[in-house]
């Protein structure tokens, strides 16, 4: 059952879904605009911006100070989706950037270079900058705003997974000097948060943030479990962005932990009685990568025309900040909690790109998954490096079916529609195929 | 009698194949796509017919599948297939031991890992960059001022291939030149060029994995010189059937023909058309 219309006929039942269906989408977007305004008008109240990305944005300090967070990459997929980043990319490449950089850091400096001017709003300059290593590139795009505004950038360095995928766990030795090498990096920013807004560090605003935040990671861990349900109760891609969005524009807040609360209410709703998105399922895929935001409507419905219908997406692991291991701060204890957290989030975000495919061949089952869809970018070598090798590792663990489509997250010049299109179909060819085969002979796929 | 009908429009070529019940091929016709893809595939189409003395009005074709670049504007057809799809099924159809197709056509090159009934386990293909296609080729022929049908004999000349640096075809035309300048010899510089594109493909199908048998599919096939560099570099011989230009077609066809039999049988087929 794919649709509200097969819902039992009882008016108080039809009246509730009413209600519920599509609020996150809805809301989502409300809020979505809210925050773009608050951050307009910011500058009218003599409000502080930090410049921050979505994997250790570090909010619940900024919160703590009453600084807004601005996301770029946030900025820039919003640029690509409204059709209008080739305009900004022109501008960062006529000042003298070059083809190769990352589209999002081309998107942002074009932004930067026409005043702040976004489809969205207006996005004020910088108080400072605070970012963490997640992302080679990061550190570098911090640095052209410090050339072009002369604003203080922080990097916090924060360690990964250990060689040979080593993980280091509370209580272990390497894990506390870890955190305590963390933690004296956060007392820092703390220390540039005073400097910067005249304010006091106040401990207990701190604590109220990381409370909300707590809702939101436990309610995006939940979020991504319910789409175990078949049918699928959302699109990873194309309803997982707008969770993003929210996630991270709303992070620390009152607004996001509501918020995903009412989401997983809708979704756990619509589990409840069978209901998911609005096309007809047929395939359930994951998807590994950053979306294809320069024709993400079309992109999506090369999928969704064929049934495909994406029930998990990295991009909601390492995009959320590493939310999806539902880290909860422990509120008795928020400076070395909130060291521990950014630990063991980032260093999940970084796996969640460069070493997902053990995550991706344990979704298989659970989730029901028919085929993994590769999307490498070419202008993100952060994201895309390795993927070629998760896919083989992939294969070679499961008898999942894969797609390989290379475009680009921000750039339409790199993408080809067509030939997309064309991959993908030839993918769902094949897996019709496939499922063909195991209906009328109950055997596995075949294999070479 | 029933037929079977596959039309291929691909970017520069357009090929049309009809089969009879047995699989086999009566009808076949290529004709360059131009700018009127439709025209293109409902010449192609006709002269197929005329070529296998089908008349439609008596015996009819009874299903028609588009495929390549151009297949939803083969508007007479009656649902499409990816070439993807259509080359691994043709080339198992011809070479039942294939496992693995390179199908090299004017603007792209496939990598493409079958099962033994024709089933696609995996694939790659260049992406929008058109280098080390049967286009670089094109551009060497046009900076030699070589008729295509006469770049594999004359590659085959030589035993001293040149390095060539480049398979984009944008910069083929200015390298070639230059060894040309330097005084290097043509046949020596296509050699160079020939195996320039066959390096390429081979990255393309180790990504695939190159299990055996091989066979080589598209109009570049029809190419000597690629062929034999090709057999070179793998170290055995690439199966290559003189239809290999009508391999999308045929394997559309026989997609086509599966429509057809299932028509009959209720147990069906996979829908190859969303």
């Amino acid at each position: 059952m794919s649709s509200t219309s097969q819902l039992v006929h009882d008016a108080p039942a039809e009246k509730r879904a009413a209600s519920i269906i599509g609020r996150g989408n809805k809301e989502g977007n409300r809020l979505f605009r809210e925050w773009y305004q608050e951050l307009t008008t910011a500058p009218e109240r003599k409000e502080h911006s930090a410049y921050v990305f979505v994997m250790g944005s570090l909010a619940e300090i900024m919160r703590s100070f009453d600084i807004h967070t601005i996301f770029p990459e946030v900025n820039g997929l919003q640029q690509a989706v409204r059709h209008v980043a080739d305009d900004y990319i022109a501008t960062a490449e006529d000042y003298g950037f070059s083809a190769d950089v990352c589209g999002y850091v081309k998107a942002d400096v074009g932004l930067q270079l026409r005043g702040g001017d976004h489809p969205m709003g207006k996005i004020p300059p910088p108080s400072l900058s605070v970012y963490t290593n997640a992302c080679n590139t990061y550190i570098k795009w911090a640095e052209i705003w410090e050339r072009m505004y002369h604003i203080p950038t922080f990097t916090l360095d924060v360690p990964g997974t250990r060689a040979a995928g080593r993980l280091t766990w509370p209580g272990q030795v390497d894990f506390e000097n870890d955190r305590n090498y963390v933690a004296g990096q956060i007392n820092e920013v703390i220390q540039l948060c005073e400097q910067v807004t005249g304010k006091r560090f106040d401990i207990d605003k701190l604590r109220q943030a990381m409370s909300y935040t707590n809702t939101m990671s436990r309610k995006w861990k939940r979020l991504l479990e319910l789409n175990k349900s078949s049918p699928a109760v959302y699109n990873a891609v194309t309803d997982g962005t707008v969770f993003l969005g929210m996630m991270n524009g709303y992070r620390g807040r009152p607004e996001g932990a509501k918020y995903f609360t009412d989401l997983v209410e809708e979704m756990e709703y619509k589990a409840a009685n069978g209901i998911g998105t609005p096309f007809e399922e047929k395939y359930r895929l994951a998807f590994v990568g950053v979306p294809c935001y320069p024709i993400f409507r079309r992109f999506s419905e090369m999928f969704t025309e064929w049934g495909g219908s994406f029930v998990g997406s990295s991009y909601l692991w390492f995009a959320s900040g590493g939310a999806n291991l539902g880290y909860e701060y422990d509120l008795d204890h928020p400076l070395e909690s909130l060291a521990e957290g950014l630990l063991v989030t980032v260093r999940d975000s970084m796996d969640s790109m460069f070493f997902s495919d053990k995550n991706l061949i344990d979704m298989i089952e659970p989730y029901g998954i028919d085929g993994v869809v590769y999307h490498p970018v070419k202008s993100c070598r952060t994201v895309s490096t390795g993927l070629a090798d998760n896919r083989r590792a992939v294969m070679e663990a499961t008898d999942v079916a894969t797609l390989f489509m290379e475009s680009d997250h921000m750039d339409k010049r790199v993408v080809s529609e067509a030939q997309l299109k064309n991959r993908v179909d030839a993918f769902f060819e094949g897996l019709a195929t496939r499922k063909h085969r195991r209906a009328s002979t109950g055997a596995p796929q075949a294999r070479a | 009698m029933a037929y079977a009908a596959g039309v291929d429009v691909g970017s520069t070529q357009t090929k049309a194949v009809i089969i009879d019940e047995d699989l086999q091929i009566v009808g076949r016709a290529l004709v360059s796509t131009g700018a009127n893809v439709t025209v293109a595939a409902e010449t192609a189409y006709e002269l197929a017919l005329q070529q296998g003395n089908i008349h439609e009005e008596e015996e009819g074709v009874g299903f028609i599948v588009g495929t390549g670049y151009g297949r939803y504007k083969v508007t007479f057809g009656d649902t499409q297939t990816t070439e993807i799809s259509c080359h691994g099924r043709g080339a198992v159809h011809m070479f039942p031991g294939t496992r693995t197709v390179v199908d090299m056509g004017g603007q792209d090159t496939k990598a493409i890992k079958v099962s033994a009934t024709g089933e696609i386990l995996d694939f790659v293909m260049n992406d929008k960059c058109a280098a080390g296609t049967g286009r670089f080729l094109g551009a060497a022929a046009s900076a030699l001022d070589l008729p295509l049908d006469q770049l594999g004999p004359t590659a085959l000349q030589s035993n001293r291939p040149v390095k060539i640096t480049t398979t984009c075809t944008v910069f083929a035309d200015g390298e070639i030149l230059s060894l040309i300048g330097k005084g290097k010899k043509v046949e020596d510089v296509l050699l160079g060029v020939h195996h320039s594109v066959v390096s390429r493909s081979i990255g393309l199908l180790s990504r695939v994995g190159i299990d055996r048998e091989v066979t080589f599919t598209g109009g570049v096939a029809c190419n000597t010189g690629m062929v034999s560099v090709l057999n070179q570099e793998l170290g055995f011989e690439v199966n290559v059937s003189e239809d290999s230009h009508y391999m999308g077609a045929l394997g559309a066809a026989l997609f086509a023909m599966d429509r057809i039999v299932a028509g009959r049988s209720p147990a069906g087929l996979v829908e190859v058309k969303a």
